[in-house]
C-alpha cells in the first residue's frame, strides 16, 4: 500500500499539448508515470509522444479508465476543467496551474468533498512516490526509495528538502505538495493521516509557511492522533506582515499566520522544528 | 488587493447597499460648498484612522475647508494622505459590525456580525459575535440572514434591513471576488436607517482577468513593487542591503529568512518562477539593481528552472548592466555543473549549497562600501 497513487495507477494530463504540460507529461513519462491518455480539445485523435492517445474531451478519456488527472491548464479554464473531472467520477485530481481565483477553488473543492474526490493543490508541485508514480511537476532526479513522507505548500523548497534527505542516505516513501494558494484541496491533516497509515513511511516531514492556520492544525492533530516520528520546517520568519510572499497563502493577516506561531505550535505538541534546510536529515535520525 | 474605503463604498453604491453621500478631494481647494455637516476623512488603508487623528468632523465651510487643508498631505503613521472623502455626518444610534470574509481552512466564506460595531472585531468578546460558515456552492441566503438578526436581538424593521445589506453584501464577495468585505461600523441612525458608514474590500487580483474594468494600481505597493509586477515577477521590497533572486516562493523565503538568521539583510524578495529562459533573469537583475543593494545573492535549485538557462542570464546581465557590485549564486539541480562552469568561466562565484552563498554573501555585503 502506498500514498495515494502506485506503479499501476492510470494518469490522464487535461493540457497535454500545452507548454507546460507536454514538458511535464513527458517527464512524468520518464519517471515511469502510467499516463493513459491527454486531453486537447479540438486535438483529440492525435498522439502525444507517437504514444499517448489524445482525445477532445474527459468524457472520452474514460475509456481509458483513469484513476488520477493532471489538470493543466491556463488559470481562467481551471474551474472547467476541474468540473469536467469531478463530473466524471476521477478520484484524484491534481491542479498544477498557479493564480486560480480562490472562489473557483472553494467550488472545486466543495464539489470534490461531497463526491469523495482528492483535490491536489491548485499551484502545488503534485506527488512523488518514488519507484512507483509521480504525478505533477517535482525533478525526477532527486528521491530515493526510503521511509520519509514529506507535505509542504511549495514546490522549490521542497526539492530543496528532499534533495538534502536523499543526500543524507535517507530517502523517501512519498512528497506531496498541498499547493501555495490560500484554498487548496489537502490540509496537513489529511495527508497525516495518509502517511500515519501507509506502511512504507516511518517519519514524516512537514514543511509549512506563513498564512493561514494550517500548521497550528496539524500540530494539535499530530499531538493528540500521530505515533510517528515527525519533523518541521517553516518559512517565512522574516516576511514582513500584510506583505504577500509569492505564493497567495503566504501572507500575514492581521497577526494571524506567523512563522513564530506555526513554530510554537509544533514545539508545543514535541515536534522538532528545523532552523535551516539542510538540518532536517540530521532531526529525523 | 486592499481598496481605499471610497472605493469600496463605490461598489457598495453599485450594489445597493446604503452608504452616505460624499465625494473625494485630492486638493484642498475642490472642496464644494458647505450644506451641512461633514466628515472629513483620510483615505489610507490603515485602522484606528480615528484615533490617529486622520477624522474629522466639520460644521462650517471654515471648518471644512481647514479640515480638507490639514488632511491632505498630512502623514498618518507613514502614509501620506493624497485623498480625502467629504461625507455627510449622519446621526448616530447604535453601531454593529458585520463582514464576509475568506476562512482558509474552512476553505469556505464566513459571515461575522456583532452588535458591537467601530471597534476592530478582535477586541470584541467570542460571545458577542456570531459566526457562521457560508456553503459556497449554496451561497448566502435569507435563512443566514435570520440566524445572524436572532442574534443580534433585532426587531422586524431592523431585521429587515439587516438581511437585505446581508444578501448585497454576499453578492459584493461572490461577484467581484473579494477575500473580504467589511462593514464596520454599520451604522443605524436616529432616524432608523442601516447604513454602510465604513467600507473594507479586499479583492483577488488573480481573478482580475474577469474584471477587466478594474483599473486600479495597488494603494500598498511600492512603484519597484509595480514596475515588477507588470514584468510578471513576484516581488517584495524590503529594507536591508542584500539584494536576493531565488526560484520559487518557498524557497526565495528560505533565503531571506537564512540571510538574515546569519545576519544578513534582504533588500528584496524576487521569485524568478519556474522559467528556462535567459531573458527572465537578466531583466530580475534589472529590478534588484534599481533597489541599490550592496551585494547580489541568486539561489536556484533547478527543476523546470535550469542551471545553465540561469548562469547565461546572471552572465548576461552582468555585461548589459556592468554590474560592479558582488554577485553570489548558489546553483544546484537540474544542469548544476554546467551552469557553475559557465559561471566559473565568467569569473562569478558560485557554490553547491545554499549555506554557503548565504555566508559569503553576508561577508560581502559586510564589505563592500
Amino acid at each position: 500500500m502506498t500514498v495515494l497513487v502506485n506503479k499501476n495507477t492510470k494518469v490522464i494530463v487535461q493540457g497535454i499539448t500545452g507548454h507546460q504540460g507536454s514538458f511535464h507529461a513527458g517527464e512524468m513519462l520518464k519517471f515511469g508515470t502510467r499516463i493513459v491518455a491527454g486531453t486537447s480539445p479540438g486535438k483529440g485523435g492525435t498522439k502525444f509522444q507517437d504514444k499517448v492517445p489524445v482525445v477532445d474531451s474527459v468524457s472520452e478519456a474514460m475509456a481509458f479508465e483513469p484513476e488520477a488527472t493532471m489538470i493543466s491548464v491556463a488559470a481562467p479554464f481551471v474551474k472547467d476543467a476541474a468540473f469536467e473531472a469531478i463530473d466524471s467520477g476521477i478520484k484524484l485530481v491534481y491542479i498544477l496551474t498557479e493564480k486560480v481565483p480562490f472562489h473557483d477553488s472553494m467550488e472545486i473543492v466543495h464539489e470534490a468533498k461531497q463526491r469523495g474526490i482528492t483535490v491536489m493543490g491548485p499551484n502545488g508541485p503534485g506527488i512523488t512516490v518514488p519507484g512507483e508514480c509521480k504525478i505533477g511537476i517535482m525533478p525526477n532526479q532527486i528521491f530515493r526509495q526510503g521511509d520519509v513522507a514529506v507535505a509542504s505548500r511549495s514546490g522549490t523548497l521542497t526539492y530543496e528538502i528532499v534533495d538534502h534527505i536523499t543526500r543524507s542516505g535517507l530517502g523517501e516513501s512519498a512528497v506531496i505538495g498541498l499547493g501555495g494558494d490560500p484554498v487548496v484541496g489537502l490540509t496537513y491533516i489529511d495527508v497525516l493521516k495518509l502517511f500515519e497509515a501507509d506502511e512504507r513511511t516511518k517519519r514524516i516531514v512537514l514543511v509549512g509557511e506563513i498564512g493561514g492556520n494550517n500548521e497550528e492544525l496539524a500540530a494539535k492533530y499530530i499531538k493528540e492522533h500521530v505515533k510517528k516520528k515527525v519533523v518541521a520546517y517553516i518559512t517565512g520568519r522574516s516576511a514582513p506582515p500584510g506583505k504577500r510572499m509569492g505564493h497567495a497563502g503566504a501572507i500575514i493577516e492581521k497577526g494571524v499566520g506567523t512563522a513564530e506561531s506555526k513554530i510554537k505550535a509544533f514545539e508545543e505538541a514535541g515536534v522538532k522544528v528545523a532552523e535551516f534546510p539542510d538540518d532536517v536529515p540530521g532531526l529525523l535520525k | 488587493m486592499n481598496l481605499y474605503e471610497y472605493m469600496g463604498k463605490e461598489i457598495f453604491r453599485k450594489y445597493g447597499i446604503p452608504v452616505p453621500e460624499g465625494y473625494v478631494v485630492e486638493k484642498s481647494a475642490d472642496v464644494r460648498e458647505y450644506k451641512k455637516p461633514v466628515v472629513v476623512k483620510s483615505q489610507i488603508l490603515l485602522g484606528g484612522r480615528g484615533k490617529s487623528g486622520g477624522i474629522k468632523f466639520a460644521k462650517s465651510q471654515a471648518d471644512l475647508n481647514a479640515a480638507a487643508k490639514e488632511l491632505l498631505g498630512a502623514k498618518i503613521r507613514g502614509l501620506t494622505v493624497t485623498k480625502v472623502l467629504v461625507e455627510d455626518m449622519v446621526n448616530i444610534k447604535k453601531e454593529y459590525y458585520v463582514s464576509f470574509a475568506l476562512n482558509r481552512s474552512e476553505r469556505s466564506p464566513m459571515l461575522i456580525a456583532s452588535a458591537s460595531g467601530g471597534v476592530e472585531i478582535e477586541s470584541v468578546p467570542h460571545s458577542e459575535i456570531f459566526t457562521r460558515k457560508i456553503d459556497p456552492l449554496l451561497g448566502y441566503s435569507d435563512f443566514i440572514g435570520r440566524e445572524a438578526s436572532k442574534f443580534m436581538k433585532f426587531d422586524k424593521n431592523q431585521s429587515a434591513q439587516f438581511r437585505d445589506i446581508l444578501g448585497k453584501l454576499y453578492k459584493v464577495f461572490s461577484e467581484e471576488d473579494c477575500e473580504l468585505v467589511e462593514i464596520n461600523p454599520l451604522m443605524e441612525t436616529a432616524e432608523g436607517q442601516f447604513i454602510a458608514a465604513d467600507a473594507k474590500v479586499v479583492m483577488d487580483t488573480d481573478s482580475f482577468f474577469r474584471h477587466k474594468d478594474i483599473n486600479i494600481t495597488d494603494p500598498e505597493k511600492t512603484p519597484l513593487e509595480l514596475e515588477a509586477q507588470s514584468k510578471g515577477y513576484a516581488f517584495v521590497e524590503l529594507d536591508g542591503n542584500i539584494g536576493v533572486i531565488a526560484n520559487g516562493a518557498g524557497l526565495t523565503m528560505a533565503t531571506l529568512d537564512a540571510l538574515t538568521l546569519h545576519k544578513g539583510k534582504p533588500r528584496n524578495f524576487l521569485d524568478l518562477g519556474g522559467t528556462d529562459n535567459v531573458e527572465i533573469v537578466a531583466q530580475a537583475f534589472d529590478l534588484v539593481l534599481k533597489a541599490n543593494p550592496k551585494a547580489i545573492l541568486v539561489n536556484i535549485f533547478g527543476g523546470v528552472t535550469k542551471g545553465d538557462t540561469v548562469a547565461n542570464g546572471i552572465v548576461e546581465a552582468k555585461k548589459r548592466f556592468d554590474i560592479k557590485k558582488p554577485i553570489v549564486v548558489r546553483l544546484s539541480g537540474v544542469h548544476e555543473v554546467e551552469g557553475r562552469k559557465i559561471l566559473k568561466d565568467a569569473g562569478i562565484e558560485s557554490f553547491p549549497t545554499m549555506m554557503e552563498a548565504i555566508k559569503m554573501v553576508v561577508k560581502v555585503a559586510g564589505e563592500a562600501q
